[in-house]
């Protein structure tokens, strides 16, 4: 039994992660109705604006954690919004789609090309001192993994629907004509939708690299399990990619974990959470908590 | 005048287009072009990397001394993206020029897909590949830089049993062609030498998450922990061992306590144990100098490929002086049942002998991290000495 719950306490560490990562894939379904191919990528990407910050600057790395951040905003927010989604968008969702796959592609190429093609150790922002929970001997690390990014999502949570920015972003991703009727600024509520999104994979991104290291190829892998995450959980609900990205954490685990007992190699936990998003396609398409959608024809 | 100007300026011209034209050959002859297939991006970008660094290194260094038999040497990097279709695809394009040698891949699963196409032309490869059937197919024309796991993990089983006193042990291994190379080898040493295995675990390249491998770890009841996988799977894995509170001891075979391991888990790696073969750590003035060198114009410390890098254009220059000539079969021929001594080529730094199917021989160490360090426990005789 203590072997479960230390399964599943590593994988709720890092299906929290997930979580954030999947949590942009709805914000920017919900402002764009686009999927974002590079959103692997961007978290893959500020780990290396805050080594850049600590190696050039000489900054402290909770400063160069803010100027990664920072970074992250007016790059893969600000930046990304204007140069690419603005000017696609209105050619349909297809070529937007597309392009996003070739921001990846620029992105990690960029990083190899300019930056460096071998993994590179990146700091933790919590002790990996051991605790014990209920007999389960887990690190500091991890659990304070879990509780900052279920924090940044309850933030979120909190901003979208206590605050009248977010109550505005909401009517603008419901109905964007009826809310600039109602006159929301609907152009900047997608713009915030944007950062916001930015800030959570740069959030994501300090918190993963201490496992995966800052590496120019962590977009896959991140991106893959945040995209099942999010179909998983519901594509256009917050709290369905909060579910997602943690179910997906968890069944990874308890997969690599136990299904060498039933006879199968624990090679195929890769396969394991794909088998998940195929049954959720198949027999709940909305996802677990998602909102199902009409389409008028 | 002016006809006459412009005729000066046209024959000019023409008569150093000829000159250049003539001279280009001559040019090309002066410098042999050697192609390096290997692992610059992907799971063995760190590998890769640090054999590029060394092998660039060794090179300048050559020219820098008159060349080999009077040739400046110009290294070709081609990266594989650590697949070997891609490295097939290189060896190929590298074979059509007729190269005197091909230096890499460095992953066995790269080198076992290549080592037939370089047999065949008859080139010699210098490859970065541990896996113990590279030497086993037939090839004549492939030449390790380091120890088989044939060769090495004989003395890693030597150290489970009279070092660590492992009675039960837990394999944990990648599933690649280095991996299971690896893991069938020790297998074989251990039960020979009646040391049981409990735990056979399997694990994939480019891994990320180890928790559930540990978990399985802490578990099993056994007296250590042998690890052989690629560098950063081997980070990851120590970091997750550390942070399970994991209390065995972890055996590895060089990569385990490789440098880049070493940065890449921090104090997580402390207190790892093992078997090199080859070290910047090991008490020998050439290789201190080499690691000196190395860290003063990369502004890091080589690991085990840094070396493997550096050595191979020596081979090369060693086999071909011998030889007498610039020729691939010539070199391959030189290097089969050669001793190459730092007394005459420094630049082997360790004195290594090759056997007809392109092994080597020559001493190794036992090694512990310790301050972020590898430390040196003690040295082992070559095989044949």
């Amino acid at each position: 039994m203590t072997d479960f719950f230390q399964l599943v306490i590593a994988g709720l560490a890092t299906g929290a992660i997930y979580a954030l990562a999947a949590v942009g894939f709805t914000l920017l379904w919900q402002a764009s109705q686009t999927i974002n191919f590079a959103q692997g990528e961007f978290v893959m990407l500020p780990a290396f604006f805050a080594l850049i910050a600590t190696s050039v600057l000489g900054v402290p790395f909770w400063i160069a954690v803010l100027i990664a951040i920072t970074a992250s905003m007016l790059l893969l927010g600000l930046t990304f919004k204007f140069a690419i989604v603005d000017p696609l968008i209105k050619h349909g969702p297809m070529p937007l789609v597309i392009s996003t796959i070739a921001v990846a592609i620029l992105l990690k190429d960029g990083i190899k090309e300019f930056y460096s093609a071998e993994a590179q150790p990146f700091p933790s922002l919590l002790p990996s001192t051991l605790i014990d929970v209920f007999g389960v001997k887990v690190s500091v690390a991890q659990i304070g993994v879990f509780f900052i990014a279920m924090a940044a999502i309850a933030a979120l949570q909190h901003f979208l629907s206590s605050t009248r920015t977010g109550r505005q972003m909401q009517a603008t991703a419901q109905n964007p004509t009826v809310a600039r009727i109602l006159g929301v600024p609907v152009e900047r509520m997608i713009l915030y939708t944007f950062l916001i999104n930015a800030a959570l994979a740069a959030v994501a991104s300090v918190l993963i690299s201490p496992v995966y290291f800052a590496k120019f190829t962590n977009g896959e892998p991140l991106g893959l399990a945040a995209f099942v995450a999010a179909i998983v959980g519901g594509f256009n609900q917050v709290r369905g990619a909060i579910a997602g990205g943690l179910v997906v954490g968890v069944i990874d685990n308890l997969a690599a974990g136990y299904l060498d007992r039933i006879g199968v190699a624990s090679s195929y936990r890769q396969a394991v959470p794909l088998i998940l998003l195929v049954l959720v396609i198949l027999f709940r398409p909305q996802g677990l908590l998602g909102r199902k959608e009409e389409r008028a024809v | 005048m002016r006809p006459f100007a412009s005729l000066t300026r046209r024959s000019f011209a023409a008569v150093s287009i000829a000159a250049l034209t003539l001279a280009a050959p001559a040019f090309a002859q002066d410098t042999i072009k050697i192609p390096n297939i290997i692992e610059l991006s992907g799971a063995g970008a760190t590998v890769g990397t640090n054999w590029k660094n060394g092998s660039s290194l060794a090179v300048e260094e050559i020219n820098a001394a008159g060349g080999i038999l009077g040739k400046k040497i110009e290294l070709v990097f081609v990266d594989t993206a650590s697949d070997p279709g891609k490295a097939r695809a290189g060896i190929q394009r590298a074979l059509d020029d007729k190269p005197i040698a091909i230096f890499g891949p460095i992953y066995s699963g790269s080198v076992s897909a290549t080592l037939q196409m370089t047999n065949e032309a008859e080139v010699p490869q210098i490859i970065g590949g541990e896996a113990a059937n590279l030497t086993a197919q037939g090839s004549k024309y492939i030449f390790r830089t380091s120890f088989g796991q044939n060769v090495s993990m004989p003395k890693i089983a030597n150290y489970l049993r009279d070092g660590v006193k492992a009675k039960t042990i837990a394999v944990v291994y990648v599933n690649n062609d280095f991996g299971k190379g690896g893991r069938n080898s020790i297998m074989k040493e251990l039960d020979s030498r009646g040391i049981k295995v409990v735990l056979d675990l399997s694990t994939e390249a480019g891994q990320a998450d180890f928790a559930a491998d540990v978990v399985k770890l802490k578990a099993a009841n056994v007296d250590a922990v042998f690890v052989y996988t690629n560098e950063e799977e081997s980070a990851r894995f120590l970091i997750e061992a550390k942070k399970q509170g994991l209390n065995k001891p972890l055996i590895g075979e060089t990569t385990l306590l490789g440098q880049k391991v070493i940065d890449l888990a921090k104090d997580a790696a402390e207190g790892v144990k093992g078997h090199v073969g080859l070290t910047v750590d090991a008490d020998i003035p050439l290789v201190k100098a080499f690691a000196e060198k190395f860290r003063a114009k990369y502004n890091y410390a080589s690991d085990h490929n840094g070396i493997k890098g550096y050595i191979a254009p020596y081979m090369i220059k060693a086999a071909a002086e011998k030889a007498g000539k610039l020729d691939a079969k010539a070199i391959a021929e030189a290097l089969r049942g050669m001793t190459i001594s730092p007394t005459t080529t420094p630049g082997i730094l360790i004195e290594g002998t090759w056997d007809a199917t392109g092994e080597i021989d020559r001493i190794s160490f036992l090694a512990e991290v310790k301050g972020g360090k590898q430390v040196i426990t003690q040295t082992l005789p070559k095989l044949k000495p």
